[in-house]
C-alpha cells in the first residue's frame, strides 16, 4: 500500500507531476551531458597512453602530458635498457606541428611518430590501411573525424606536414583529439625528420617490463640512474596528462561544476514539489498518523514519492540524455555514456530525490495527529 | 475477564501557556465497557473533542492516567501512543478522512496495511469489513463517487477491519442527512453489541440518543452528567426503532419518527 499511495500522491496532481519530472530531466540531462563531456574529454587525453605498449614511460622532466613534452637526447634508451627487468624501450616522438592543406591553408596537428613493427603506440580502429601502411614513402594515417579539418578526403590524398609531402595510407576511426589538434601518425624517422630532431632524439622513451608486476622498483631503479628525467608509471603519466588538461586549464572544473549545478537545480526543484505535495497530503498523513501508523511508515510513503519520481525522471531524462549522445558522436568532442556512468546518474538521481525528501519528511515530522479533528 | 476496555482517572489537559493557557479539562475520570455505545455530548468548546483526543491517544494528558486494554499509557512517547492506536483503537470521524485517491476497498487495507497485514489476506479482510457496512457493491468506488453515508460507511469499516477493542467516534452524523445519519448510527449501534468493541461517539445530534446504551454529558472541562439508557429511554416517547441489519447496512432504512424529532433529555449529575 505504501507504493500505491504514494503513486497515487505524485499523479493525483498531474501538473505537479509534470513540474517534477522536467525538473529531474533537467538535471538528468544537465549532468549526463556535462558528465559524458567529462568522461569523452578524459578518455581523449588518455587515448594515446592507454593504448602504448609499455609500463614505464621516460620524458623530459616537466613533461605535462602526451602532447606537451620536450625532446630527449637519446642516451637514455641505453641506459633504460640496462636496467634489470627492462624487456624493451621503444623511441615516441610526438609534438604539435603545421599541416597544410592540399587546397591550401593549414591546421595544427599532433603529429606522433612511432614505429609500427617497435608495437610501441600503433594506431587503432583502423578502417583502411594497416599499421604496416605507414611503412610507405610519405605515408600518415589520419583519423576520418578530422578529414574536413586537414582538407584531405580518403586515402591516397597529398597534402604537406612542415616542408615534407605527406600521402595519407591509412584512416582511423574515433581516435580523437582533447586539444581539438588532429593526431596524425607515421613512422618515427620520417616524424624526426618533419620535426628536424637528431637520428637518436625521441619524445618518449617506453619501457616494456619482463614481468609488469616489478614496474614500481623497475621505476626506481631507472630513476636512480637517469637525472633532469622524469620517470612516471602507466598510471602517474595519465593523471599528470589529466590534470593538466582537465584541471591545470580549467575545462574540466567547467565541466563539473555544470554537472553539480545540474544537481542543485534538480534537488531544489524535487525538494519544492515534494514539499508541496506533501502539506497538500497533511491532512491524510495526520489521519494513518491517527489510525496508528509510525512516522517511519509515512516516511516511506514520501520516500517512495520520491523514488517513483526519481525513476520516472531518470527514464525520462536518460532517453533525452542518449539522443544527445548519438548526436555528439560524430562532433569534435563526443559525449561519452559509458554503462558505469548510467548506473551512477540512477543512483545519483535516486540520492538526490531521498536528498529532496527531507524538507518534506521534517514537515511531517512535527505533525500533529489531533488535526484530524479540526473543522 | 474484565469488560473495562478504557479507563482514564482525573485527566487534566491544558492547552497553551501563559496568560493564554486554557483548562480544557479539569479532572475528568470515566470507564468504556464493550459491548457499550456511549454519547458523550455536550455544547461547543465543552472539552468533547479534547477528551475524545485524549482516549485516544492522540494527545497526551496534562495529568490524570489512561489505560486502554489494560496498558497504561502514562509517559508514553508518540511512537508508543501511536501502537497504542495501532493495536486497541479505531477511528471515525466527522468528514471521513478517506483518501481520496484510493478505492472502498484500498482505503481500508490502508488501515490494515499501517497494522503489518497485507497480501491477499488484508485484502478479503478489507472487503468483508466492507460487506458488513453494506457496501460490498462499491469496493471499487472512489470517495468522490460515494456519498456522505457511504463514506461514513467505508471509514466505519477501515476503523473495524482492524477488530479494536475500542472505537472512537468524531461528530459521525454531523455532516449526514437524517437518513444516512440514522444508518451509521444503527450500524454503531449493531458494532456496540459485539462484546469484543466499546464504542465512544462525540455528537451534539440530539437524533443520535436513541441508540445510546450511556451518555455522558460535559461542559466546561467536567462530567456534568452520565446516563444509562433505562433512564435514556423513560424520556423517548417511541420505542427505539428495529430495523433488519441488511437495510441499515444497505442504507435503506428510513427515519423513525423519532429520530426526526430534536429530543432534550434532561441530565441527572
Amino acid at each position: 500500500m505504501v507504493l500505491t499511495l504514494a503513486f497515487r500522491n505524485l499523479v493525483h496532481d498531474r501538473v505537479r507531476l509534470a513540474v517534477t519530472l522536467v525538473g529531474i530531466l533537467f538535471a538528468i540531462v544537465l549532468v549526463a551531458v556535462q558528465l559524458g563531456l567529462y568522461q569523452g574529454a578524459r578518455k581523449m587525453i588518455i587515448s594515446m597512453i592507454d593504448n602504448a605498449q609499455g609500463e614505464i614511460w621516460i620524458t623530459a622532466f616537466g613533461a605535462k602530458s602526451f602532447e606537451e613534452a620536450g625532446q630527449l637526447s637519446g642516451r637514455e634508451r641505453h641506459a633504460v635498457l640496462s636496467v634489470p627487468g627492462v624487456k624493451s624501450v621503444t623511441p615516441l616522438t610526438v609534438a604539435f606541428t603545421e599541416w597544410r592543406k592540399p587546397a591550401g591553408g593549414s591546421a595544427l596537428i599532433v603529429l606522433v611518430g612511432a614505429d609500427p613493427a617497435d608495437g610501441g603506440l600503433k594506431p587503432w580502429n583502423m578502417v583502411q590501411g594497416t599499421p604496416a601502411s605507414l611503412a610507405e614513402p610519405h605515408a600518415v594515417a589520419v583519423d576520418k573525424t578530422y578529414m574536413d579539418n586537414l582538407g584531405v578526403k580518403g586515402i591516397s590524398d597529398i597534402a604537406q606536414i612542415e616542408q615534407t609531402r605527406v600521402r595519407v595510407a591509412a584512416l582511423t576511426d574515433g581516435i580523437r583529439s582533447f586539444t581539438m589538434a588532429p593526431y596524425v601518425f607515421t613512422s618515427l624517422n620520417r616524424a624526426r625528420s618533419m620535426l628536424g630532431l637528431e637520428p637518436n632524439q625521441a619524445t618518449f622513451f617506453l619501457a616494456k617490463l619482463d614481468d609488469p608486476a616489478t614496474t614500481e622498483a623497475v621505476r626506481n631503479e631507472i630513476k636512480s640512474r637517469l637525472a633532469n628525467v622524469d620517470v612516471l608509471t602507466q598510471a602517474e603519466f595519465r593523471d599528470r596528462s589529466l590534470d593538466h588538461w582537465l584541471f591545470g586549464t580549467g575545462a574540466g572544473v567547467a565541466l563539473i561544476g555544470g554537472a553539480i549545478l545540474g544537481i542543485l537545480v534538480g534537488t531544489v526543484i524535487v525538494a519544492q514539489t515534494l514539499y508541496s505535495s506533501t502539506k497538500d497530503h497533511l491532512t491524510e498523513f495526520a489521519t494513518l498518523r491517527a489510525l496508528g501508523s509510525s512516522a517511519g511508515y509515512i516516511h516511506r510513503v514520501i520516500l517512495a514519492q520520491a523514488a517513483l519520481s526519481a525513476v520516472l525522471g531518470y527514464v525520462l531524462g536518460m532517453a533525452i540524455a542518449m539522443v544527445v549522445v548519438h548526436f555528439s558522436e560524430q562532433t569534435a568532442l563526443p559525449i561519452l555514456m559509458t554503462p558505469q556512468l548510467a548506473i551512477g546518474l540512477f543512483v545519483l538521481t535516486v540520492a538526490m530525490c531521498a536528498i529532496s525528501a527531507i524538507s518534506a519528511i521534517v514537515k511531517v515530522t512535527k505533525l500533529d495527529p489531533a488535526m484530524v479533528f479540526a473543522r | 475477564m474484565s469488560d473495562i476496555v478504557l479507563e482514564a482517572h482525573d485527566v487534566v489537559k491544558e492547552l497553551g501557556h501563559g496568560a493564554g493557557m486554557v483548562r480544557a479539562l479539569k479532572g475528568v475520570s470515566l470507564s468504556l465497557k464493550a459491548g457499550e455505545l456511549t454519547l458523550l455530548m455536550g455544547p461547543s468548546g465543552s472539552g468533547k473533542t479534547t477528551l475524545l483526543s485524549i482516549l485516544g491517544c492522540i494527545l497526551a494528558p496534562t495529568s490524570g492516567s489512561i489505560r486502554v486494554a489494560g496498558t497504561d499509557t502514562a509517559n508514553l512517547g508518540p511512537e508508543a501512543l501511536a501502537d497504542v492506536r495501532r493495536k486497541h483503537i479505531g477511528f471515525v470521524f466527522q468528514s471521513y478522512n478517506l483518501f481520496p485517491t484510493l478505492n472502498a476497498v484500498e482505503n481500508v487495507r490502508l488501515a490494515l496495511d499501517v497494522r503489518g497485514r497485507r497480501g491477499r489476506l488484508a485484502a478479503d479482510q478489507a472487503r468483508e469489513a466492507l460487506t458488513k457496512v453494506g457496501l460490498s457493491h462499491k469496493f471499487k468506488s472512489y470517495p468522490g463517487n460515494m456519498s456522505g453515508g457511504e463514506q461514513q460507511r467505508v471509514a466505519v469499516a477501515r476503523a473495524l477491519a482492524s477488530a479494536p477493542s475500542l472505537l472512537l467516534a468524531d461528530e459521525p452524523t454531523a455532516a449526514l442527512d437524517a437518513e444516512n445519519g440514522q444508518s451509521v448510527m444503527q450500524l454503531l449501534s449493531e458494532i456496540a453489541k459485539d462484546k469484543s468493541h466499546a464504542v465512544l461517539a462525540v455528537t451534539h445530534d440530539h437524533r443520535t440518543l436513541p441508540y445510546a446504551d450511556r451518555i455522558i454529558h460535559i461542559e466546561d472541562g467536567l462530567i456534568v452528567g452520565d446516563e444509562r439508557p433505562e433512564r435514556v429511554r423513560a424520556a423517548i416517547v417511541t420505542p427505539p426503532p428495529t430495523i433488519p441489519l441488511d437495510e441499515v447496512h444497505s442504507g435503506r432504512a428510513s427515519a423513525p419518527t423519532r429520530f426526526a424529532k430534536k429530543r432534550k433529555t434532561k441530565f441527572h449529575g
